[in-house]
C-alpha cells in the first residue's frame, strides 16, 4: 500500500504537532510513538492516564428492521439478529452494557472480534453499537450486511473518532468533564456530554487498565483531545505502548493471535460464548465449536514467560524439550512493567499446562520458556465501589 | 577517527583494533533498548555478516560487522543493562572490539560528515 492510498485519521494534525512518529497500519497514517517512546508511554498509562486515537477502528449502528423502537421486544429482535452470526449472549445484555464476542464463519473460526453494546436509552432499544477491528472492518461490514441486511440496516459511521483514555488515573480526570462517569461499572455505555457535544462514553479498553472509549463526532474530535491531553496527568500514547499493553494485559490482538482458522475455545476466549447459546448451539461454525468445549482442543492460546532476557517474537517456533515442533509464538516482546520478556502463543494441548516448560527458538538457539498463566500483570478494571 | 556504515554503526580505529558501536542516530530510532545479544570473543566475521542483535519493546533488529576481522572483547555492561545504549551509543555503549583482518575495507565506509548527510 503506497502512501497515497493512506486514510488520515481525525486527529492527524495533533498527532503529528505532538511529534508522533506515524507509520502505516490498517490502511491509515497512525503515530507508532510520541517522543517520550513505546517504554515511558507504556509505563506512563500504567501509572497515570494516557490518551490513544483508535478511530482506525470500525464502529455501526445495527438497527432491526422489525417492528418501533424502544421496546423489550425490539432489543430481542436485534440481539437474535446479531446472534445469527457471534456466539455472545446479546438478548439478555442488560441496557448500558457491552459484551465482548467474536464474529463467525461457518467453520468456526474467528473473523474478528469485537464490542457490542446494547444502548442505554429507551428509544434506542432495537439498536445495537459495534466496534470492530480497523484492519477487517469493510469484510465485517459486507457479511453483516450480507447476512442480516434483510432484517436489520447497518449505519456504518464513518465521520466519527474514537478516543480511549486508559490508566488509573482515567476516571478522576474524566468525571472532571462528566461527572457520572466515575460511578460507571466496567463494561458500561452511555449517551452523554463532553463540553456541551453528545458523545458515546464505554467504560472500557484494551490495556488492562481502568478507562474510558469516547465516540466523537469526527469534527469535535480535535477540541475533546486538546481538552484531555491539557491534563498534566494525560500523555498521548502510540500502537507501540498500545500492544506491550494488550500483551501484558493477555489480550488478543486480532489477526495475529487468531485468524479464521482459529476456533475461539483454541483461542481461549470460552468467555465469548454464552451458556445460552452453547445449549441452543446456534450460531456459525456451532458443530465444531461445541465439540471443542466438550472434548477440548489440539492446540491452545497459552502464557510464556521466556527464560533470560531474550524476547521471542511472533513467528518463534515452539518446541517441546525433545526438540518437537509444539507450536509458534503469536505475539511476543518485551513488557515494560512485567519487567521482561513475554509472549503468547499456541501450543498442543499436552504443553497447554500451567508449568510447562518449552522451547523457544530465536535465530536458531532454543530459549527455556514455561506456560504461565495471562493476564501477565493484573488487570484493574473498575467493578463498582468496595 | 571515525567511520560509518550505511547500516548505523560506527568504527573506532586504534593499531589494528576496531571498536564497533551503533549511531546515536540508529539508537533514537530503535527507542528504549531491552536487549543485548554479543557474539562471543574469538568468533571471527566477514564484513556485513550479522555479528549482534539489539532488541528496544517494539523490534530485533541486526548489528553487521563494518569489517572484518576476529572478537577480542565484548561490553558485557551494555548485556546486563541494556538502557546504556540509548544513554551513551557513542561511547561507553560500544559493543565489540575486533582485530581488523583488513585495514582496507575502512576506506569503503562513510566518514563523519557523509554519514550525517546520509542519516538526514
Amino acid at each position: 500500500m503506497t502512501d497515497e492510498t493512506l486514510k488520515k485519521l481525525p486527529l492527524d494534525a495533533i498527532h503529528r504537532e505532538l511529534g508522533g512518529k506515524m507509520v502505516p497500519f490498517a490502511g491509515y497514517e497512525m503515530p507508532v510513538q510520541y517522543p517520550l517512546g513505546v517504554m515511558k508511554e507504556h509505563l506512563h498509562v500504567r501509572e497515570k492516564a494516557g490518551l490513544f486515537d483508535v478511530s482506525h477502528m470500525g464502529q455501526a449502528w445495527l438497527t432491526t428492521k422489525a417492528g418501533p423502537l424502544g421496546t423489550a421486544e425490539a432489543h430481542k429482535a436485534i440481539a437474535e439478529t446479531i446472534e445469527q452470526l457471534v456466539p455472545g449472549e446479546i438478548q439478555k445484555l442488560a441496557t448500558g452494557r457491552i459484551r465482548y464476542t467474536v464474529l463467525l464463519n461457518e467453520e468456526g473460526g474467528v473473523l474478528d472480534d469485537l464490542m457490542i453494546t446494547r444502548p442505554s436509552t429507551e428509544e434506542d432499544q432495537g439498536r445495537l453499537f459495534l466496534v470492530v477491528n480497523a484492519a477487517v472492518k469493510d469484510q465485517d461490514f459486507a457479511l453483516i450486511r450480507e447476512k442480516l441486511g434483510h432484517i436489520a440496516i447497518l449505519d456504518v459511521m464513518e465521520d466519527r473518532a474514537l478516543l480511549a483514555l486508559q490508566g488509573p488515573l482515567a476516571a478522576e480526570i474524566l468525571s472532571t468533564f462528566i461527572p457520572e462517569a466515575e460511578s460507571m461499572p466496567f463494561m458500561s455505555s452511555i449517551d452523554t456530554f463532553f463540553d456541551g457535544m453528545p458523545i458515546g462514553l464505554s467504560r472500557c479498553g484494551y490495556t488492562g487498565e481502568d478507562g474510558y472509549e469516547l465516540s466523537v463526532p469526527a469534527e469535535e474530535a480535535e477540541l475533546v483531545a486538546r481538552r484531555l491531553i491539557d491534563h498534566v496527568a494525560v500523555e498521548p500514547i502510540g500502537l507501540g505502548a498500545r500492544d506491550s499493553l494488550r500483551l501484558e494485559a493477555g489480550l488478543c490482538l486480532y489477526g495475529h493471535d487468531m485468524d479464521t482458522a482459529t476456533s475461539p475455545v483454541e483461542a481461549n476466549l470460552n468467555f465469548s460464548i454464552g451458556k445460552r447459546r452453547r445449549e441452543e448451539g446456534d450460531f456459525p461454525g456451532a458443530e465444531r465449536i461445541l465439540k471443542d468445549l466438550k472434548e477440548g482442543t489440539g492446540r491452545l492460546r497459552v502464557g510464556l514467560k521466556p527464560e533470560g532476557r531474550a524476547p521471542a517474537r511472533e513467528g518463534t517456533e515452539i518446541q517441546s524439550p525433545d526438540g518437537k515442533t509444539i507450536g509458534t509464538v503469536t505475539s511476543g516482546g518485551f513488557g515494560p512493567t512485567y519487567g521482561g520478556p513475554l509472549a503468547m502463543g499456541y501450543v498442543d494441548a499436552a504443553f497447554a499446562e500451567e508449568g510447562a516448560g518449552v522451547m523457544l527458538i530465536v535465530r536458531g538457539k532454543p530459549v527455556p520458556a514455561s506456560v504461565v498463566p495471562t493476564p501477565f500483570v493484573p488487570q484493574r478494571y473498575y467493578r463498582g465501589k468496595k | 577517527m571515525k567511520k560509518f556504515t550505511e547500516d548505523h554503526e560506527w568504527v573506532s580505529v586504534d593499531g589494528d583494533i576496531a571498536t564497533i558501536g551503533i549511531t546515536a542516530h540508529a539508537a533514537e530510532q530503535l527507542g528504549d533498548v531491552v536487549f543485548v545479544e554479543l557474539p562471543d570473543v574469538g568468533k571471527s566475521f566477514g564484513q556485513k555478516d550479522e555479528m549482534a542483535v539489539v532488541e528496544s519493546v517494539k523490534a530485533a533488529s541486526d548489528v553487521y560487522a563494518p569489517i572484518s576481522g576476529e572478537i577480542v572483547e565484548i561490553n558485557n555492561d551494555i548485556v546486563d543493562e541494556p538502557a546504556k545504549v540509548n544513554e551513551d551509543p557513542d561511547g561507553a555503549a560500544w559493543f565489540v572490539k575486533i582485530k581488523l583482518s583488513d585495514a582496507s575495507e575502512l576506506d569503503k565506509l562513510m566518514d563523519e560528515a557523509a554519514y550525517k548527510e546520509f542519516a538526514k
